[in-house]
């Protein structure tokens, strides 16, 4: 525990708290005053922690990363931007923790729909966010979700009215362009019942060392269907801690694909809250070269019967790169005929390259099927060899294999500008020599 | 096309292979039968160019050349297909995209040029209809969630689009009902012709009910024991491997 740097923000904060959205609502001053409380308390999590205990914060301690200001659309890079912005979805753009109407694309939303800043809705919708907001996410949980709750300087906010299908995308582009800056978002998506809803969450940023502190707070209504996308490519030097809080109505779907390509340290949360016969699948794609540590760490709460959750995490891990799988499947003991599959595979590709992976199954039920897997290892022999034997050599054969293993999680990605701006950042990390992308 | 003479093969330091003599000529279909332990399979994998196997004697001539040399891709590219008794899941790669990457490989090989993808794919799309295929196998990833008869049925389109010269089949039949047999058989007898040759390495008769070979084989203790024609195979239906073994012996 490093209480120290906590002290120094809380010593800051006065002095930022003023320009935070939300200072005419008590509820949420009350709010942020007992999170930056338990913040200054316990300071960032510690590997002393049980689910920190492969993931050391200590690099973030080293500096006082501050909100930034003043930016605006000019200063971003308009070329740049435009290889992450989806064609056809609704984009709402946050500049260093900020939203920018300038950068962000929301004409024709149907009349019903919400999508717009957190620090709008706190302005015109002050109940529903209150209704919402620390629902899901909570702020005892871990110390970065109290500084979240106490530092965030605007988000994303959605609601989908019951029964409404949304044909396009929303998009949440969230950019850091300011060296030291700290990026602190929250966001809120609900999907009321019967909703179909699809949003996908990009992380990026051309800076050096920065910090990206999102919490994402999402609500599936009886019947709806979610899929939430995350890419995080943040610069090499950034820290990246993010974390996706999922509360499950009666039958509603929820699909998670989770990419994690960038970031010096990056850690995702996410947790989801099942209830009667809803389903959640969780699929991750977490890929490390040089000193890159990317921990991914899930839970999935069966609270009532009759759920499913099918779970999958792959990791490619090159140089010294570190990559880190908890995954906590924890049954009720009313949870009956819960149905539940985890599955962790890792791929080594440099003898320096470490994964740690901990699955957990609690089961307080009887009669309940679950199971999980995991593998670290290198290359399956028998692939190579039958590639070898249709006439591909065999490094082109490893190359392929490994871009095969990354693959299956990209193929999985049915919005088209979305799947080919993943796999261009998993070509780019991996430029696999033979793997043709013209024949893909 | 193929003269082996003398092979002697080892698995960790166990003789597998005791000295194998084998002449096939160009459009000829070979059976090799044998009980389990035989050796079958390690012959159809060392001739293929596996890992894991140890030559320590004798030879195996392909077109004239030393085929033992070869890397396995060469192995494939020069026209030795081997069809897998197991063939390999590979999420991730689609079935289209290795039979692309593989055909430009052996055009390469052989100084070609790329393949155009036109013409390619209307070459595709004919094989897959001649094995009463569903065009969207192409397009799902290799052998994945494929049952046994659609694994072996995938091997064939392989074959049919690539054009080996020689064809070693391991033990094909393992796994396959009696209507992906059919199936199965009617595509390689598609593929006779007087250029290509065929090994068909099998534990039972009922594959060359369906493919009638040439000459038959019979495999036991890492030796051929005998040698016959097609009438072989039903004698050794009859007797069992015993009446040769013992024969042997």
């Amino acid at each position: 525990m490093n209480t120290a740097i906590a002290s120094r923000y809380a010593a800051e904060y006065p002095t930022i708290a003023p320009a935070l959205p939300g200072q005419n609502l008590p509820w949420l001053q009350t709010l942020r005053a007992k999170a930056l409380e338990q913040f200054s308390a316990l300071g960032f999590p510690s590997p002393r922690e049980e689910e920190w205990r492969y993931t050391n914060v200590s690099g973030i301690e080293k500096k006082l990363f501050s909100p930034s200001t003043g930016l605006t659309a000019a200063d971003v890079d308009a070329e740049w931007l435009k290889a992450y912005q989806l064609q056809d979805a609704w984009i709402l753009v946050l500049v260093d923790g900020h939203f920018s109407a300038e950068l962000s694309v929301l004409d024709g939303l149907p009349e019903a729909i919400s999508v717009m800043s957190m620090a709008d809705a706190l302005t015109t919708q002050p109940d529903k966010v209150e209704q919402y907001l620390g629902l899901a996410a909570d702020q005892s949980e871990h110390s970065f979700i109290a500084f979240n709750t106490a530092w965030f300087t605007d988000g994303l906010f959605v609601h989908v009215p019951a029964k409404l299908v949304l044909d396009k995308p929303i998009q949440l582009l969230h950019i850091v362009t300011d060296s030291d800056a700290m990026a602190t978002t929250r966001n809120i998506i609900i999907a009321e019942a019967l909703a179909e809803v699809k949003v996908i969450e990009t992380f990026i940023g051309v800076t050096n060392a920065y910090l990206t502190a999102a919490v994402t707070e999402i609500f599936v209504g009886q019947n709806a269907d979610l899929t939430l996308y995350k890419m995080q490519s943040e610069s090499e030097k950034a820290y990246h801690f993010g974390g996706s809080y999922i509360k499950q109505a009666r039958d509603a779907r929820f699909t998670h694909h989770n990419f994690a390509f960038g970031g010096l340290l990056a850690r995702s949360d996410i947790h989801v809250d099942l209830d009667h016969a809803s389903e959640c699948e969780l699929n991750g794609l977490y890929l490390g070269v040089k000193r890159q540590h990317i921990d991914n760490h899930t839970r999935i709460n069966h609270l009532k019967p009759y759920a499913i959750s099918r779970e999958l995490y792959k990791g490619v891990l090159d140089d010294r790169a570190r990559g880190v799988f908890q995954g906590r499947v924890i049954v009720a003991v009313d949870a009956q005929k819960t149905d539940s599959q985890m599955n962790n595979r890792n791929l080594l590709l440099s003898d320096d390259a470490e994964a740690d992976t901990k699955p957990q199954l609690e089961i307080y039920a009887d009669d309940v099927k679950c199971g999980h897997g995991v593998t670290v290892g290198q290359l399956d022999e028998k692939s190579v060899f039958y590639l070898q034997s249709r006439c591909v050599d065999e490094e082109t054969a490893r190359n392929m294999l490994t871009f095969a293993f990354a693959n299956e999680m990209v193929d999985k990605i049915k919005i088209r500008g979305l799947h080919d701006m993943i796999l261009e950042q998993v070509l780019a990390r991996f430029p696999q020599q033979g793997v043709n992308k013209e024949w893909l | 096309m193929l003269s082996i003479k003398n092979l002697t093969v080892n698995v960790n330091d166990k003789q597998i292979l005791k000295g194998i003599n084998l002449e096939i000529k160009a459009g000829e279909i070979h059976a090799i039968m044998g009980p389990n332990g035989s050796g079958k399979s390690t012959l159809s994998h060392v001739l293929s160019g596996k890992g894991g196997y140890t030559v320590t004697g004798g030879s195996a001539t392909y077109q004239g050349k030393d085929l033992l040399e070869m890397a396995p891709e060469i192995r494939a590219r020069e026209g030795v297909f081997l069809a897998f008794q197991y063939p390999v899941e590979i999420p991730g790669v689609s079935n289209i995209y290795l039979l692309k990457a593989a055909l430009n490989s052996i055009r390469k090989h052989n100084g070609q040029p790329e393949v155009d993808a036109m013409d390619f794919l209307m070459l595709v799309k004919e094989k897959v209809r001649l094995l009463e295929m569903d065009e969207k196998f192409l397009y799902r990833a290799v052998n994945e969630g494929f049952s046994g008869g659609e694994k072996k049925r995938n091997e064939i389109l392989q074959m049919a689009i690539l054009e080996p010269k020689l064809c070693i089949m391991d033990e094909t039949d393992s796994g396959l009902d009696i209507d992906a047999l059919k199936i199965v058989s009617e595509g390689v007898n598609s593929l006779r012709s007087p250029e290509r040759s065929f090994v068909m390495v099998t534990h039972y008769q009922r594959l060359l009910d369906y493919i009638k070979p040439d000459k038959v084989h019979v495999l036991a203790h890492g030796q051929i024991v005998k040698s016959g024609g097609a009438d072989l195979a039903l004698e050794l239906e009859e007797k069992g491997y015993s009446w040769v073994e013992e024969a042997a012996a």
